[in-house]
């Protein structure tokens, strides 16, 4: 096949892609309305992410905030400023860090199985049986998942913030002879000096979580939802989905970052 | 009265339809039989608004399906009944809550009304014990019964068959004939049944027609049906057939 003649058919395919799952967000705000309806399964979803996902992203984030304040602290250590340590630790986890580990591992957990859920529900005629009985999926479906996600990632995100900084703290008095007291009294200030009940960076990290969740649930959906061919097809959509989860969270955290950092 | 003229329909590189025509006269049983991939399961879904044809109508008692919008395709829908071929439950739901799904989305009705309906359709297909099972601890034969009620429950004028025996043994495969004849004969509702098996189509069909190439070949009554030469009517409804 002429090189440039598949590499048409890719961008098409990848557009038509991206188009779906635009309109599959668009709809799902369409049928907000309808939430109270799905309270019982909005409760299921956000149960299932929330504990799925807690055990592993509280290892994580332990380690990626020991991590954190070990880099950080090596070389604090050399311009003798250790005591800033704590505050560098914390604004990076809220800003940074915690959203992201937290909305990969959920894409890696809970977006997965979202789309192996729904693959499966396609592949096996379910989702047509939900249309012949003018039951529409994305209000059926794919509100309680997105919805359930938006609460369930910014959730999880504080929760790692709060670990992350704590595994900075055992690295900070273990490895860096930084006291305890001098590492959460600078990670405190940092965090409450702002006038505002928290800082900006904490906002920020929030909001990213948020645009993360709604992004896992909403793409995962989709990879389920077009999903094909039986047991082959339930797996190319749980990669399908993985792996646009994973680059929706880097894409829309460099642009939240820009937005709120660099646009003045 | 289920109408088709003239439909073509191409899904990837291949071309389904080419020229289906059938009707569906009302009260009737009509059994759709054909070689495997000669469109018998897409015909349904252009019935029930799932495909649209590339070319050619589909009617359901003079509508037109094709050109409804998405409320006209609702109401269209909550007239009829489709069953799948493995039933097509909802895993994470009950027998019983399943089955409820249709009346719980589209009607007002309380919800001791609701399980009454749930419970009479689930005693017609013989399903009331196991109502509070889920699907993947039931049998393919109680699956596809599940199904039925889920069809039957909001008291549909049309159901839509989509081979209704696949894959069960010939006693429950029986079981489930006997039932479908049942449904057009006490609630005289009209189907279209997509079937390979000879039994299903001399058991619950009123009519036979046979799809080769996206088109029908043969059509006629069951007795016509039984009785003629055509290759594809032998092959399918002759004596060695199922």
């Amino acid at each position: 096949m002429n090189p440039f003649a598949k590499l048409t058919d890719t961008l098409i395919v990848r557009a038509e892609g991206a188009g779906y799952v635009v309109n599959l967000l668009l709809r799902t705000f369409v049928v907000v309305p309808h939430l109270p309806r799905r309270w019982r399964f909005l409760l299921d979803n956000a149960f299932n992410a929330g504990v799925r996902a807690l055990p592993v992203t509280m290892i994580v984030a332990a380690f990626a905030g020991a991590i954190l304040a070990m880099q950080t602290g090596i070389e604090l250590r050399r311009f003798g400023n250790s005591n800033v340590l704590g505050t560098i630790t914390a604004l990076s986890m809220c800003r940074e860090m915690g959203p992201f580990i937290t909305a990969v591992i959920l894409a890696a957990t809970v977006g997965s199985a979202i789309a192996a859920e729904l693959g499966t529900m396609k592949v096996s005629d379910e989702i047509d049986a939900l249309e012949v009985m003018s039951i529409d999926p994305v209000d059926y479906l794919v509100l309680p998942r997105v919805v359930a996600m938006a609460m369930m990632c910014p959730t999880l995100t504080v929760l790692s913030n709060l670990i992350g900084i704590y595994g900075g703290s055992v690295i900070a008095e273990q490895n860096l002879g930084v006291s305890p007291d001098l590492y959460w009294s600078s990670a405190i200030e940092s965090l409450t000096s702002s006038g505002t009940l928290l800082p900006k960076e904490a906002y920020v990290g929030l909001f990213k979580a948020l645009l993360f969740g709604v992004a896992i649930a909403t793409v995962s959906c989709a990879a389920g939802l077009r999903a094909r061919g039986g047991a082959l097809g339930v797996g190319l959509a749980v990669q399908v989905a993985v792996r646009n989860s994973v680059i929706l969270i880097i894409v829309l955290g460099f642009i939240v970052t820009w937005f709120f950092y660099f646009l003045d | 009265m289920i109408e088709l003229h003239d439909v073509h329909k191409r899904l990837g590189t291949r071309e389904i339809l080419r020229g289906l025509t059938l009707k569906v006269p009302k009260g009737m049983n009509f059994v759709l039989m054909g070689p495997s991939g000669t469109g018998k399961s897409v015909t349904l879904k252009h019935v029930i608004g799932i495909f649209k044809p590339d070319r050619g109508t589909v009617h359901v008692d003079g509508q037109d399906v094709p050109s409804m919008d998405n409320q006209q395709l609702m109401a269209l829908r909550k007239r009829m009944g489709y069953l799948f071929q493995n039933g097509a439950l909802i895993n994470w739901l009950t027998v019983a809550e399943n089955v409820a799904l249709p009346l719980k989305e589209h009607s007002r009705l309380p919800r001791s009304e609701v399980d009454d309906r749930v419970h009479q359709v689930l005693g017609m297909v013989g399903m009331d014990h196991a109502a509070q099972q889920f699907p993947p601890s039931i049998s393919g034969g109680m699956k596809l019964r599940a199904g039925l009620a889920r069809a039957l429950v909001t008291n549909p004028e049309y159901v839509l068959y989509d081979e209704p025996n696949a894959g069960l043994d010939p006693i429950i495969s029986h079981q489930i004939h006997e039932l479908i004849a049942e449904v057009r004969d006490r609630l005289s509702v009209t189907g279209l049944i997509v079937t390979h098996s000879r039994a299903c189509a001399v058991q619950c069909g009123d009519r036979i027609g046979i799809l080769e190439a996206g088109k029908l070949a043969v059509e006629g009554s069951v007795d016509e049906m039984v009785r003629s030469e055509h290759p594809l009517a032998k092959a399918f409804l002759g004596g060695g057939a199922d």
